[in-house]
Order: C-alpha cells, then sequence, then structure tokens
C-alpha cells in the first residue's frame, strides 16, 4: 500500500470525524478521539465499520484497545490493508 | 484519577441513571415460594426474570438427587479436577452430555461462563482468529479476550456482513473460530444456523455454538438449536450451561474432535477453579433426564411464549423477531424502560432491566423470560398488565 493510500485513509477519518463532532474544530492527526473529540463508543464503532468497508478491511476489536489519536487509527487501518 | 476515584466516577453514573435509589440490579429476593412466585421486600411477586426455562427448579427428582449426594460426597470437592480428582458424578455427567448430542466427548466446566472462557482459549490462541455475532455474550467475549486471538465481530445475525469478513481473511480462515448463539439472551432470536453452516463449510473454519439459552427449550429432546435445524453434525463445539434450563450451576462443552479432551490439560478456566460441587452434579444429572424426555414441559413452554409474545405485539411493544421465551420490549431510553420495569413491579410482576451498553444497539430493554411452570392465567395477567402501561411509556 502506498503513501497516497495513507493520505486517502487520513482525509477520509479527518472528513467522517468532522461531520461527527459537528462543530468547526480542525481536526489533526494527534488529536485523541475520546477525550478531544468526545467521540462515544458506540460512534467510533460505527465509524469503524465505515472504514473497514470502504477499504475492505476488518479490524479486530482487541486492536483498538491501544488506539487513542487519528493517526493511530489511520496507522492500524493502513497496516491491516498492506498486510491483506 | 486514582482507583477508588474511578469506581466513585462509575457509581455516581450508575445513581444518575437509576434515581431514588431503585434497586433494580440484584434486587433483594426474600423468599422463594415456587418457579414462578418468590417475595421482595413485602409484595409476593410474579417471576419473569428468571431463565429457568423448564420450571425444574422444585423438581422433587432433582431435589432428592441433590439431598442423597450431598449425604453421601459431602457439600464441595474442595479443589480442581486436575489437582483433587474427578468424582463418579462429573465423569457420569460428562458421558451423559456426550450421549445426550451423540457425541464422542464432553468436558463439564464449574459455570457456563467458564464453559465459553475455557474452550475459547483452549481452541484459538495469538496469531488466530475469532469470528464472532456482534451481540455476542460477554462470556464470549471474555474468552476471546483470554485467548490473545484476534476478535472480529460480524453485525447480529447478518451473514453478508459474516462473509464479508470471512472473505477478508484470506488464508487465515484456516486458523479462524465462527462463534454464535442458539438464542441470544437479549432479544431471545435464534442463530440463522443453515447459513452460518454453509459458510463454516465453504471458508472451512471451525464453528462454535452457545446453547446457553436454547438448550431445554428447542428440539424434540432439548438439544436447541442444533436439534431444531437438523445440523447437529455440522458443529464442531457445543458449549452450554446448567444455570438456566437445567436449574443449578455449571457449564459444558461437547464435540466430536477428540481434540477436545486436550483441553483439560491446558485450560486455565478448567483447570484452576474448584469442580462443580457433589450436589449441583447430581442434580443436573436428574435434571438432564427430565430434559430430554421434556416434550411435554416443551410444549406448555412454547403455549406460553406463543400466548405472551403475541399479545404483547398486538399492544404495540417493539419486540425482538422471534417469539420465544425470552421476550424483550425494546425501550428507546433508559428512562423509559425504569419506569415500565418499576410499574410492572408495582404490580407484583418481576422482570429484567437491561440498559446500554448491556442492550444493543443503544436501546434499553424489559426483558421477561417465560417459563414452563407460569399458568396461562399468571401470562395472561402479565400481558393484560403490559397492555395497561403501555400508554404511560
Ligand atoms: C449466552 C450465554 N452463555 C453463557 C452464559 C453463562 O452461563 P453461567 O450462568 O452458567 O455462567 C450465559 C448466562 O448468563 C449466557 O446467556
Amino acid at each position: 500500500m502506498t503513501e497516497s493510500n495513507y493520505n486517502e485513509i487520513m482525509q477520509l477519518l479527518c472528513d467522517r470525524l468532522s461531520v461527527l463532532t459537528n462543530s468547526d474544530t480542525q481536526i489533526t492527526p494527534d488529536m485523541n478521539m475520546i477525550s478531544q473529540l468526545s467521540i462515544d463508543s458506540i460512534k467510533l464503532l460505527n465509524l469503524i465499520m465505515e472504514i473497514e468497508d470502504t477499504f475492505d478491511v476488518s479490524i479486530p476489536i482487541n486492536a483498538l484497545t491501544d488506539i487513542h489519536t487519528v493517526r493511530e487509527l489511520a496507522d492500524l487501518v493502513h497496516k491491516i490493508k498492506s498486510d491483506s | 484519577m486514582n482507583l477508588l476515584e474511578k469506581l466513585d466516577a462509575a457509581a455516581v453514573a450508575r445513581k444518575s441513571l437509576l434515581p431514588n435509589g431503585v434497586g433494580a440490579f440484584g434486587i433483594p429476593i426474600e423468599e422463594v415460594f415456587s418457579a414462578t412466585e418468590a417475595r421482595i421486600g413485602d409484595r409476593r411477586v410474579l417471576l419473569l426474570g428468571t431463565n429457568n426455562y423448564l420450571g425444574l427448579t422444585f423438581a422433587p427428582e432433582c431435589i432428592r438427587a441433590a439431598h442423597e449426594a450431598i449425604d453421601k460426597e459431602g457439600t464441595g470437592t474442595t479443589g480442581s479436577r486436575m489437582a483433587n480428582g474427578s468424582y463418579f458424578g462429573h465423569r457420569a455427567l460428562e458421558r451423559e452430555f456426550a450421549e445426550f448430542y451423540q457425541c464422542s466427548s464432553g468436558i463439564v466446566f464449574t459455570t457456563g461462563y467458564q464453559a465459553n472462557l475455557g474452550t475459547i482459549s483452549g481452541l484459538v490462541g495469538p496469531g488466530d482468529t475469532v469470528l464472532i455475532d456482534g451481540d455476542s455474550h460477554a462470556s464470549i467475549y471474555d474468552g476471546c479476550i483470554l485467548s490473545g486471538a484476534d476478535i472480529i465481530r460480524f453485525k447480529h445475525n447478518d451473514m453478508v456482513d459474516m462473509e464479508k469478513r470471512l472473505r477478508r481473511l484470506g488464508d487465515r480462515v484456516e486458523t479462524t473460530l465462527i462463534i454464535a448463539e442458539g438464542i441470544y439472551s437479549m432479544l431471545g432470536d435464534q442463530a440463522p444456523l443453515a447459513e452460518i453452516v454453509k459458510l463454516k463449510n465453504a471458508y472451512k473454519c471451525i464453528l462454535l455454538l452457545d446453547e446457553a439459552h436454547s438448550l431445554g427449550v428447542l428440539g424434540e429432546t432439548g438439544q436447541g438449536l442444533v436439534e431444531k435445524t437438523g445440523l447437529l453434525k455440522e458443529v464442531d463445539f457445543i458449549t452450554g450451561t446448567f444455570s438456566k434450563s437445567l436449574c443449578s450451576i455449571g457449564g459444558f462443552c461437547v464435540s466430536n474432535h477428540p481434540q477436545l479432551e486436550q483441553l483439560r490439560y491446558i485450560s486455565h478456566p478448567y483447570i484452576f477453579t474448584a469442580s462443580p460441587s457433589p450436589a449441583t452434579i447430581a442434580s443436573t444429572r436428574a435434571a438432564l433426564v427430565l430434559l430430554s424426555k421434556g416434550s411435554d414441559l416443551r410444549k406448555q413452554l412454547w403455549a406460553n411464549c406463543t400466548q405472551l409474545y403475541s399479545q404483547l405485539k398486538e399492544t404495540g411493544y417493539l419486540l425482538g423477531p422471534d417469539p420465544g421465551p425470552v421476550i424483550a420490549a425494546v425501550l428507546d431510553t433508559p428512562q423509559q424502560a425504569l419506569q415500565l420495569w418499576q410499574s410492572l413491579l408495582e404490580h407484583n410482576i418481576y422482570v429484567n432491566l437491561i440498559l446500554p451498553p448491556a442492550a444493543p444497539e443503544g436501546k434499553s430493554l424489559v426483558r421477561c423470560s417465560v417459563n414452563a411452570a407460569h399458568t396461562p392465567e399468571q401470562i395472561r395477567y402479565v400481558g393484560d398488565t403490559f397492555a395497561k402501561l403501555h400508554s404511560k411509556i
């Protein structure tokens, strides 16, 4: 998987998060999704399902325990996509 | 926040859901009169919040067997089977479960929770995958976490989503365990077993089915969904509990794979816990006989289920998709559910209150469980009370 794919993942995440948070806050890669963006666990799971379908991957729920920031999520999706 | 402050914060969150100190969880039951009635505070209540599906909690055969076992073998085994040995009853019950499911092996665990923990963590490990239904019981989730395998969820009973996820696994399907439940504990709906089996065979995975709520309830002899669908031979591992239709406490796993026996040597939830007490094993053995011959009880149970399900549906309650012994009214907010739960108790009916995140999709549930011992009059009273309260939600 290439860098452009990585950017695509990051872009999609930022776009979706900005809709979900429903505010003008500029989403940046190092923002914490739970504490800074107030994304609750149900919204996060819905977002993940959307990402899974867009990139045709499955993200194991145990992998999510280490994910806090937008960048960490993008890295994880990128890694799973590259391994598949 | 330190560790104790975190617990305080959780207590505040819980209290905000349950005003006036209402004790909806772990309600004190002062006296139990029968399979259908008990005393809560000053009230004699109708029990619709148990999992006593065949109504066998006071079956004389089971009570007698438990008494005799205590007299003969004492109150407890005081240790694990690995270290302290297997009593005759443990081995006999394992044989009887294997025979009941026409399988070559059976293992008894101390609870149903441990049956799932022990079986799942024995079958898969780090680098393997478990593919589980999104509405799986906590014992399945916890077993998966204990195993260290990658946990992938498919949308509840959604076979298109399940296939998509199997396809994405590529070569990893070879070390994938699929897990489903005969009857799901929250909404009472059944797994689409025929389609699951078709996919499991197409992708060559191993399938585990938890028959916790379907044992005693589905199928001519009460084996569960495997019997109702005629797919017994297609399921690799079946787990279940003694705590529902069998009215005691414990769990089991049966299989035709001889490798099941290996779990006795590697599965911590089997090894590092005391084995079931003699009385527990004895009453379970007696209950298994009653369960397998209990087609009349099942007929009575299903008559009750159908009556209550259709009455609640007609009244306008949103229910799970399949009628069955678990009948859950789905409500939008915890407050609505709490109000209905409380009003039912004021009408001397005890049901279960299920709030998010335990209830699926952020909803709240008022969950009834029907049993074979409920009389048609009791069921009618419950249905009429629900009807009376519907407009007040
Ligand atoms: C689907 C399911 N599996 C397993 C269990 C655990 O059974 P036990 O009560 O024997 O620990 C339960 C019971 O709550 C259950 O609902």
